[in-house]
Formats: structure tokens, sequence, C-alpha cells
């Protein structure tokens, strides 16, 4: 059969909108990665460079903004720099050609710890109630379950911060505020309707049948729901834990609320940056790329268990 | 292996009966085929000796242990479902594996090794050991839920339609290995299908359901040649039986109360016209090769039966139909006459004619 070069496959696209669609897929990713792209350039800038105007697009690349964000400096006079034995590396040249010297450590170091105990912390615990749960709901007749399920769903219907004087007030009482402890319990009770939600869709698909097949072959429940179930949910869970992980890690309005010192994660640590004469822009911007690498490397990381299908197929239908 | 029973055992889903006081022993050794429609309940008998479900009144005995409150884990059986449920995340090898790696009844690493790779050679899977469960076609998924089955000694194997999704081919050969594996190893088989050839060769009995009802337990033979009611007859034999009212050809033996005969292919006699039948239109002949379909109408009534492929026989011809032992039914549908049918109540075994 001689195949005309001109035709081809009612299905396939053709080359034209092949092309446009690969158009508007750049044109999305590029607006949606330019304010990454800003701050991250910004946090290579130095102060005066990241609030020039126009905006400077090429400029000498510098690490003051880093060095500022892990850092506490103080002013000094001229003569007391003078004063001092030569710098001893690139940080001390940095900050003494600002006439500074470093007075410390910053705190950045300590808040970036603590979101991620109460980012991943959450996560998991979230995830693993979860799952549980989903798999309750879907594989038992549990007593009144769509109206458990919709109370479940309804702590989602408004925004949290609407009842956080309630939630601050009892906080309060019960010695939570600037804890780590109350911080991964107020992001979990948040993302483990979401988690339930979402894996009691995946765990619905995966068939009965396994299961029955395992306990006939000598499995208790439990141990047919690690050995069968949780393999094959590995792809609702990886997906779940990452839309966790990014509410509780980017979480802003109860941080500021509930944590000062102690329990403080980044999101409300980093707007207060303060340099001289303002804002720190470039240490602003160095802290929020630090920020977003343990996100990105974990979604990286689970990337492969969110494309579906991979396990899907082995039961007739 | 061990002799399983089912006494007066029933579920219910909802308002649905799906098995309806069905009692049944399954002898030590023995295959029993449970045949019937789609939605009759065989399956869920199946699933209530598993352990899968729990009955709502009645008992079920595992080598005459009460085991109806315990769990599937602990009954040992072993189940062939008809949707393979191969475990997708692992290999064929772990598949067929993971039952010795039971927590329950943990077998020594080489002993699996060596008990998959019988059961590989058995099933013609060898080569696709390593394969994962996903990638196989139908027929080879199903062997691999049959071999996760054979790798253990239960007491009792539970197969829901295990041939059903292999080519004709694949199935007779299946069949028969199947029925040398139990023979072999005196496997005691309940066997679910609505395939009446494998019913009819494979079972030391058939039980016919339908509604939920065991309604006739026997021996093939007597399943076929005795069967209790009309229903019952139109489960077995192909061409299908005919069934034609009292009066339609004449039948001298007929016991009083007779309304329906069944007349298989084996109880109508073609002959010349002017027999003791009456005559009979032949409307179409499909020659099928090793014999011949002849649909022949009598009166208004349509019958089809076999014919050898050489017999002079064409369409538009006419010719004597004789009754040679029909089955007699009567007005609610029961066989009269003749030979008592067993009925479900007969005891195990059952007696080969």
């Amino acid at each position: 059969m001689s195949v005309d070069a001109q035709s081809q496959s009612v299905l396939a696209p053709g080359p034209w909108s092949k092309r446009f669609a690969a158009a508007v897929v750049i044109l999305y990713a590029g607006l949606a990665v330019l304010p990454l792209l800003w701050i991250f350039l910004t946090g290579f800038k130095t102060p005066p460079d990241s609030i020039a105007y126009p905006p400077k697009f090429v400029f000498e690349p510098s690490l003051e903004g880093y060095v500022n964000l892990f850092t506490t400096r103080s002013r000094q006079s001229d003569d007391y720099l003078a004063g001092l034995p030569p710098p001893t590396n690139w940080v001390d040249r940095l900050v003494r050609s600002r006439n500074m010297v470093i007075a410390g450590p910053s705190k950045f170091g300590q808040r970036f710890v603590n979101s991620v105990i109460i980012g991943f912390g959450s996560t998991a615990l979230a995830v693993v109630l979860g799952t549980l749960a989903a798999y309750g709901f879907s594989r038992f007749r549990v007593p009144l379950a769509d109206d458990l399920l919709f109370f479940i769903l309804s702590t989602r219907m408004m925004p949290p911060i609407a009842v956080a004087i309630p939630i601050y007030l009892m906080y309060r009482s019960l010695g939570l505020t600037d804890s780590h402890l109350g911080m991964i319990l107020l992001y979990t009770a948040v993302n483990v309707s979401l988690a339930v939600w979402l894996l009691k869709g995946f765990i619905d698909e995966i068939p009965r049948e396994y299961e029955e097949a395992a306990m006939i072959d000598g499995y208790t429940r439990f141990q047919a729901f690690w050995r069968v179930v949780l393999p094959q949910a590995a792809t609702g869970i990886a997906a779940t834990a990452i839309f966790c992980l990014i509410f509780a890690w980017n979480e802003y309005a109860f941080a500021v609320l509930l944590t000062s010192g102690e329990a403080q994660t980044t999101p409300p640590f980093i707007p207060f940056i303060i340099g001289e004469g303002g804002q720190d822009w470039p240490a602003v911007a160095a802290g929020t790329t630090l920020f977003l690498v343990p996100i990105v490397v974990f979604t990286v990381l689970l990337r492969r268990h969110l494309l579906r299908g991979i396990t899907f197929g082995a039961v007739r239908k | 292996m061990a002799e399983v029973a089912l006494d007066q055992v029933t579920k219910r889903f909802g308002a649905t009966t799906a098995v309806d006081g069905v009692s049944l022993t399954v002898g030590d050794g023995e295959l029993v085929v449970l045949l019937g429609p789609t939605g009759a309940g065989k399956t869920t008998t199946l699933r209530l000796v598993a352990g899968l479900e729990r009955p709502d009144c009645g008992v079920v005995r595992i080598g005459g242990r009460d085991v109806t409150p315990v769990p599937p884990a602990e009954r040992d059986t072993a189940f062939v479902f008809q949707q393979y449920s191969l475990y997708p995340h692992l290999s064929v090898y772990d598949n067929l594996a993971f039952p010795l790696r039971a927590p329950a009844r943990r077998r020594p690493e080489p002993e699996i090794r060596a008990r998959v790779a019988e059961i590989a050679e058995l099933l013609h899977i060898t080569h696709k050991l390593g394969n994962k469960a996903t990638r196989l076609s139908g027929g080879e998924m199903q062997r691999v839920a049959i071999g996760r089955a054979l790798v253990r000694r239960p007491s009792i194997y539970l197969m829901d339609e295990p041939l059903s999704s292999l080519d004709a081919k694949l199935r007779a050969e299946m069949r028969l290995e199947l029925k040398r594996i139990q023979v072999g190893l005196g496997a005691t088989i309940l066997y679910v299908t609505h395939d009446q050839v494998e019913a009819l060769t494979m079972a030391n009995r058939i039980g016919v359901i339908d509604r939920g009802r065991l309604i006739q337990l026997g021996t093939p033979r007597q399943v076929y040649q005795q069967p209790c009611s009309i229903h019952v007859a139109e489960r077995l034999g192909s061409p299908p039986i005919n069934l034609i009212p009292a009066d339609l050809l004449p039948s001298p033996a007929a016991p009083p109360g007779t309304r329906t005969i069944g007349a298989r292919t084996e109880h109508l006699r073609l002959g010349a016209v002017g027999g003791p039948g009456p005559a009979a239109l032949i409307r179409r002949v499909e020659h099928l090769g090793d014999q011949a379909h002849v649909h022949l109408e009598v009166a208004g009534h349509t019958l089809l039966t076999l014919a050898d492929p050489h017999a002079p026989v064409r369409s538009g011809d006419r010719v004597g139909l004789e009754l040679v032992g029909p089955l007699y039914f009567d007005g609610s549908g029961n066989r009269i006459g003749g030979t008592a049918a067993p009925g479900p109540a007969s005891g195990a075994g059952g007696r080969t004619i």
C-alpha cells in the first residue's frame, strides 16, 4: 500500500496545530518562569542594582545578598575598620568594603530548619492519616460515610484564616503557640481533608480483588493493605504529598499569627530582612531562591510517580 | 485436600438473595462444577467458601471444621479469579511466589524457587517469569492466575471461570491439563463456569444453579440424561434441546400430565415421509464440516437437530419425524416419567452410570 506524502492520520495532530500548541506551551512556561527568574537574578545583584530604575538586566553578579541573608552586620567607623586585622576570607572582604563587620549569623538557617521540620512533618502525618482514612472509607461500610466525607471537606470551604482568632485563643490556652508541634498539628488538620479526598479517589480505583486474592493467599487485611494496596497507591500518595507539602511550606498567614521566634517558619521571616534604609531586596531574593529548592527537589524526586498508568491493567474489566 | 461442605447457606445483598439455602458437599479429591447463567450466585458461592463473604445463615465446613467465622487467610483455600487479579506491581515470578511468602505459611526461598519453576513449567510460562504481570497477554495472565493457586496445596481450589479468556485451542488444552492435574494431585476443586463443555468434560458432578438455588446436582450423565426440569435441560446439550408441545408429535409413551416434550437431537429420528411420524419441512441445512444443523418446521414449530453431513437432506425437502425416548415435562416444568431424577440432596460422590 503506497502512502501519499501529504496524507496524514485523522487522529494525529497536523504540523500547524502542533506548532501552535508548542507556541502556547512555551509562552505559558515563559510567563510562569519569569518571576522566578527575576527573583533568582535579584539574589545576585547589589542592593543599589536591585532597585535601579530602569531595571538592570545586565549587571555584575555579587554574592552580597547571600552574605546578608546568613549574617547580621554592624556599621563601623573607618578608624575602627583600619584597626582590625586584615580580612581572612571573601565574606569578610565583602562586608568590610561596605564599612561593616559581621556581628554573627542571622536566624535564616534556624527558620529554614523550622520550615523543613514543620513542612515535612505535617505532610508525613497528613499523608499517613489520609491514606488510612481513605482506605477505610473506600473499603469498609462506614456509617454515614457520605456525611462524614462532606464534613471533612467542609473544613476547606472557608479560608483557614477565617478561624484564625479562635485557633489563636485555643493555641494560647493549650500552650501550642510558637511551637513545632502546634504548627505541625495545624497544617496536618488543614491538609488531612485534601489527603482523604485525593487518596480515596486513588484507592477506589484499585480493585478489591487484589486484597481479596492476598487475603486468600494467607495475608491479613493489614498485610494485604501494606503489600498490595500501598504499592499501587504510590502514585496517589506521591501526588498528595506534593500538594500537602506545597501548602504547608508556603503557608504565611498562620505562621505570622502563631509563630514569632522558636518555631517561626521561613515565609514570615523573609519579607522582614531589613538592610540599611529599608528592605534588603537581594537578601530577600536569595532567601526566596533557597526556599524554593526543597520543593523543587521533592517534586522532581516524586515526578516519576505522578505519571499515571504504570500500575493499571492487570485486572480484566 | 479435604472435603468441603455447605449446609443451608444463604447470602443476601440488600433485597436480593444471591445464594438461597444451598447445601453442597464437595468430596475429597472431587471436582464439582457449578453451572448457571450470569448472576445465578455461582461466584458468591465460591466467595462464601473462600471466606470473602460471610453467610447470613448456614454453615461452611472445610475438612469437617466449621469455618463460617474464620477469616480467608486461615481457611487454606486457593482462588482463581475470573479477572485474574494478578498483582500489577510484581513480576510473574513474585506473583507466583506471593502465596508461599505469606506470613501465615512462609516457606524457605529455595523451596519457593523450585515450586514456582515447577508450576511455570507446567503452565508454559517459564519464559515470562521475569515479566511484569501487566505485560502479558490475556491468556498468559490467566495461566499465571491458575499457577498462583497451584503453587499451594490448599484444602480446596476455588476456580471462577478460569478458562474464560483463553482462545478455543488453549482452552481445550488447559481443560485437559487442569483435569490431569486434578486427578494427579487428587485435588478438591469447586469450579464455576457457564460453559457446558467444561462442565461435562471436567466434572465429577455438576451442580446447576439458578437464582441462588441449587436445582440439580449429579454426574454429568445424570444431569444431561435426567434433568429434573426444563431449566436444567436447557443448560446442557448442543444444539440446545427442542421444547415442543406434547401433542405436536405422536408420543405414545408420554406419561399423563405431560405438557412439554424435550427432544434433544438424539431423540429425533428423521425418516421417509409416510412413516409413523408427521412430515416435517426442512427449512435450512447448515453444514458445519463434521456435522450439519437441520432446521425443521412442523405445524408452525421450529426444531433444530443434527444430521450426518453426507445425509441426503436439502432445504425444501419433506421428511418423516419420529420421537425416540424424549424427556417429558409437566405444566410446571418438572420432568416426569422415566427414572426419577436425583435432586440436590443426593449424596456426595454420585454414581457413575
